[in-house]
Parts: C-alpha cells; structure tokens; sequence
C-alpha cells in the first residue's frame, strides 16, 4: 500500500480540490468560535471587536449548569451501556459460532437504516408503554441505540485484527472461555475498548434528532440550547457555549482515534 | 507480520472450536440479546402496531384499521410532502457522493503519507454537534448573517437578501454540509481495496487513465458508493431538525410531519403509519440499491 505514493500529475489538482473541500467542511463550524469573541448580538461583518463576555454569561447559569449535569451523567451511563453491549455481541458474532449472536450483531447494526426521528418514537412508545415515561433513564436507553452500531463496528474490527492463534493458545492451554476473554482478549483491546466509549460518549453528549422526544422536565446540552435558539437575543452565549463543546467534542475524538489505532503493534508482535 | 509468530504457536491437534460453555454464552448474549430484541425490534414492532389502531388520545389507540394508512394515501398534501422530502434527500445524496468521490479517491491513490491526518479530518465533523452544525449555516444564511453582511462589506450588494434562509435549497445545502463525512469513508475503503495488480494490469494492456478509471476504477468502486449513498440517504430523508432551522415553511418534511403528530398534533397512531411508510420507502431505496449493486458493481 505504501508504494502508493504521489506519482502523476493529476493529484496535484486533486490535492487542491481536498483542500477546498477541507475549507468548505470546516468553515461554517469555525464561524462559531469567531463569532462567539465578537463584541456584537448579530454574527455579521465586520467584526465588532473583541470580548469574552459571552463566555461570562455561561457561568452561574443553573439552567444551563443543570443541563451540562444532565448531559455528563446520561453521556457516562450510554456509553458504559453502549460499549458493553458492542464488546460482547462482537465477540460473541466472531468467536460464538451460533446463528443467534450473528442475528443479535446483524440487528444491532440495524439503527444505521432507521432515522433518528422513528427510533425517537419508537422509543417513546415503548417507554410509555412500560411505565418510564419520558425521563433520563430514557435518554440513556435511546443514546445506548444510537452508539450501538458505532461500537459494534470498533470493536468488531478490533477483535477480528487480533490473531486467532492467540484466542486458539490460550483454550488450548486450558484456559476457560471467561479467562480467555477477560485475561487475554480484553486486555488486547484495551484501547479500542476506551475508544469505544468515548466514542459513544461523544454520540450521546451531542444527539439532539432521538432525545427531543425521550426528555421530561430535565434537558440536556443540546435540548438547552435548542430552547434558546428562539431568542436573538441569546445567539451570543449560545456561540460561546457551541465553542466550549466543540472544543470538547475534538478533543475526545482526537484521542479517540489515536487510542483506536495504538497497541495492535504490541498484539502482533509479542506472542506472550 | 503475524505469519512468523503463528507458525511457532498453531497447534497440530483439531482446534477447541465448539466448547463454549452454556453460562458463558448466556451471560455474553444477555445485554446485547435485550438491547436488539426488546429496544429495537420489539420497539419498531410496537411503531407497526400503532399504525394500524385508531386515535383515541390513549397510548396504544384502539380498534383495528387500515384508515391512517387510507389517509397517507389519498391525501395530496402526504404525497408532496413525501416527494419533496425524496427529491431534497436525493439531491443531498446526489451532491454528497460526486463532491466526496474525488476527495476519497485522493485518499486512497495519492495522500501517501499524508494519508492518516486527512482521513482524520474528514472524520472529525462527524464526532461534532449536528444541531451546531446547523446551526452554523443559520448564522450563514440569515437576512443579518454572515453571507449577507459579508457581500455588502465586499461593496458586491447593497441590500441584504432574504432569499437565502427559509427555502428548500438552504435544506439541501446545510443538510449536504451535515453529511459530507458520511460519505468518504465507505467510497474510500471501497477504492482502497481494489487489487492495485487491476490497475496496473489495465495500464500494460494499453488503457489510458481514463479509460482506466471509467472501467476498472468506477465499477469495482460502486459498492463503496452506495454504501456511502445510503448513510446519506437515509439520515437525510427523515430529518426534521434542518427544515425547522433553515427550511421554513416550504421545506416541511415527512420527518417534520411525523415528529408534530407526536407532538402538537397528538395523533401516534398516524404518526406511527408515517413512520411506517418512511420505512417502506428506505426499505425499497435498499433493494434499488442492492439491485444496482448486482448490476454495475460486480466484484472480480
């Protein structure tokens, strides 16, 4: 794959062309933060001068405090959820050999071919249905759906990228299937594993499609600032509070990444 | 790289294949056999129901009736509703695959090392607020926004527009923006593994780059792109949140109408018959595509 580098000419026109479209992918976004240090109510030119009052405004706001809590709490618990799920049905769909796993694995990946909108509601029927009514614990069962096929898929192609002569080894030394699975094959996903939940993670701090109809009386981030997007009046703080997430959000995917890729070295080059 | 190591360990004896023991495999299929079963299927299974009931105002509706579907039917406002909703999602779809096709094939063909940090780019939108996202592109297109403050300042116009905000073209651009990550990654896993011995085999053979490409490159490619043409679609098809925030009132989508019949208009058993319909439509888009698939983009 290597020996595919820059050879002819056109990818220098090509080069140009991703590069625009890197402009165009990241410019919109980047108006937030640039707009969010401008001393003006309107997001217009020219720039008015600079301040960090917005960002002032988003300290001693309990609604907005209350909302952040919300977010972190139901963010945590998802993607706890999500990750477990998405490490024992791939590992089940690899190594457990029954049409059931591989059935559980195919559904689970099924939310992909679903909008946001119906799996909104067919959570919200379900859990009106049993009783829960609109809550967090909602929230959480529905981010858990959102992030599934995420995390099956990471660590899907984690595990299929260890060895199978590792696996094989470690039973064939009499090792149990629990012992093999938590001593041996765990550890050696240990980063996709974290990859996985600050992925998932990340997915649940910034959905808005499915929890707009699992909330009660207690918002999260993104349902925050969706009720002030009505007043003009807070777009200002609302940029600044953007800037903070996007900020955030960068951040936990660039370590995300990083972390996705790292130690599979280490897998496949000591036996022991 | 693994070929050294597994030729010292692989055992000679037959391979401990069908000893997973009972209670391991339970307690592995337990979480995610409740998720799939009870939150998705059992789930979806209810969206289904609902949609043959009648609106009572209780939460499971009453009687059994094809009447809401009767309705989705005969209704013109739900076919143009749909229409449109199936024109902007193509349109976005459409736009996302031929402006992503380029850059993923710069990807998989001349980024060498450069490689790993441009994948890295075009993947990290995804991992950011969809709702900032739009809502960047209001800021954009707003009578007062960006777009209109910056021509004036440039001296191009003189008075702000209106005709950017609130139409069904600001829908498919910021909808076409939101999704542009999507679609690179399967079109570039797709072209990347194309057996680099095609092209070469193509080149000896006396085919020029673009004969190449049109008959070697594109097909063998074709999987990746309706793989990439679908995560767009379908996301796209049921929005509600783009339309609300730029698309005013000529813009309403089927996902529009579904999220206000549980909502203001209070009626779930029509909103659950919508939701049904969506999912016949994406169902038949998969089979188009699974079709399409068998015809151009067959695999050597």
């Amino acid at each position: 794959m290597s020996a595919r580098t820059d050879t002819n000419a056109g990818g220098g026109w090509l080069g140009l062309y991703v590069l625009g479209y890197l402009v165009f992918l990241y410019l919109p976004v980047l108006l937030i933060p640039l707009f969010s240090f401008n001393n003006s109510i309107q997001a217009a030119f020219p720039l008015q001068g600079f301040t960090l009052d917005w960002y002032r405004t988003l300290y001693g706001n309990p609604a907005l405090s209350g909302a952040l809590a919300n977010s972190l709490i139901i963010g945590v618990i998802a993607a706890l959820g999500a990750t477990l799920c998405g490490i024992t049905i791939s590992y089940m769909d690899l190594y457990g050999r029954s049409p059931l796993a591989a059935t559980i694995s195919a559904i689970a990946r099924l939310p992909i071919l679903i909008p946001g909108v119906i799996v909104g509601i067919s959570l919200l029927i379900l859990v009106n249905l049993i009783g829960l009514g609109p809550s967090r614990i909602s929230i959480v069962l529905g981010h858990m759906l959102v992030a599934l096929p995420t995390t099956v898929v990471v660590m899907r192609s984690r595990f299929a990228a260890i060895p199978k002569t590792i696996r094989e080894a470690a039973l064939d030394l009499g090792a149990s299937d629990w012992t093999t699975f938590r001593r041996v094959m765990l550890p050696l996903s240990a980063p996709a594993v974290l990859s996985a939940f600050m992925l998932s993670f990340l997915i649940s701090f910034d959905e808005f499609i499915v929890v707009f109809f699992l909330a009660g009386t207690e918002p999260t981030l993104p349902l925050y600032i969706w009720s002030q997007l009505r007043f003009p009046r807070s777009l200002p703080t609302v940029m600044a509070l953007g800037t903070v997430i996007l900020t955030i959000s960068f951040i936990i995917a660039g370590t995300a990444e990083i972390l996705r890729h790292r130690g599979l070295g280490a897998a496949r080059h000591n036996p022991a | 790289m693994g070929s050294s190591m597994s030729s010292t360990i692989v055992a000679t004896r037959p391979l401990p294949e069908n000893r997973i023991s009972p209670v391991f495999r339970f307690a592995m299929l337990l979480p995610g056999g409740l998720v799939t079963f009870f939150l998705i299927l059992f789930a979806l299974g209810l969206v289904v129901f609902l949609a043959f009931r009648g609106n009572d105002g209780s939460l499971l509706g009453v009687g059994l009736t094809a009447e809401n579907f009767l309705t989705v039917a005969t209704d013109p406002l739900y076919w143009t509703v749909t229409l449109r909703s199936l024109v902007i999602a193509g349109l976005v779809t459409l736009a996302t695959v031929v402006t992503a096709y380029p850059v993923a094939y710069y990807l998989a063909f001349h980024a060498g090392r450069r490689r790993n940090l441009l994948l890295f780019l075009v993947t990290l939108p995804f991992w950011t607020s969809y709702l900032l996202r739009v809502f960047a592109w209001k800021i954009v297109l707003a009578y007062n926004g960006v777009l209109n403050s910056a021509f004036i300042e440039s001296g191009l116009w003189k008075e702000p527009t209106l005709a950017f905000l609130n139409t069904p073209a600001a829908v498919v651009v910021t909808l076409a923006h939101a999704y542009a990550p999507f679609a690179i990654l399967p079109i570039y896993v797709a072209l990347d593994t194309i057996p680099k011995s095609l092209l070469e085999a193509a080149s000896d053979l006396g085919a020029r780059p673009f004969t190449s490409f049109r008959r070697v490159v594109l097909p063998n490619s074709m999987p990746g792109v309706l793989a990439a043409a679908l995560v767009v679609f379908v996301p796209t098809v049921g929005d509600y949140v783009t339309p609300a925030m730029v698309g005013g009132p000529a813009s309403t989508m089927i996902g529009t109408l579904i999220q206000s019949q549980f909502g203001k208009a209070n009626d779930w058993p029509f909103g659950a018959a919508l939701s049904v319909c969506v999912m016949l439509v994406i169902l038949c888009v998969v089979l188009l595509g699974r079709g399409a698939d068998r015809r151009f983009g067959s695999r050597i």
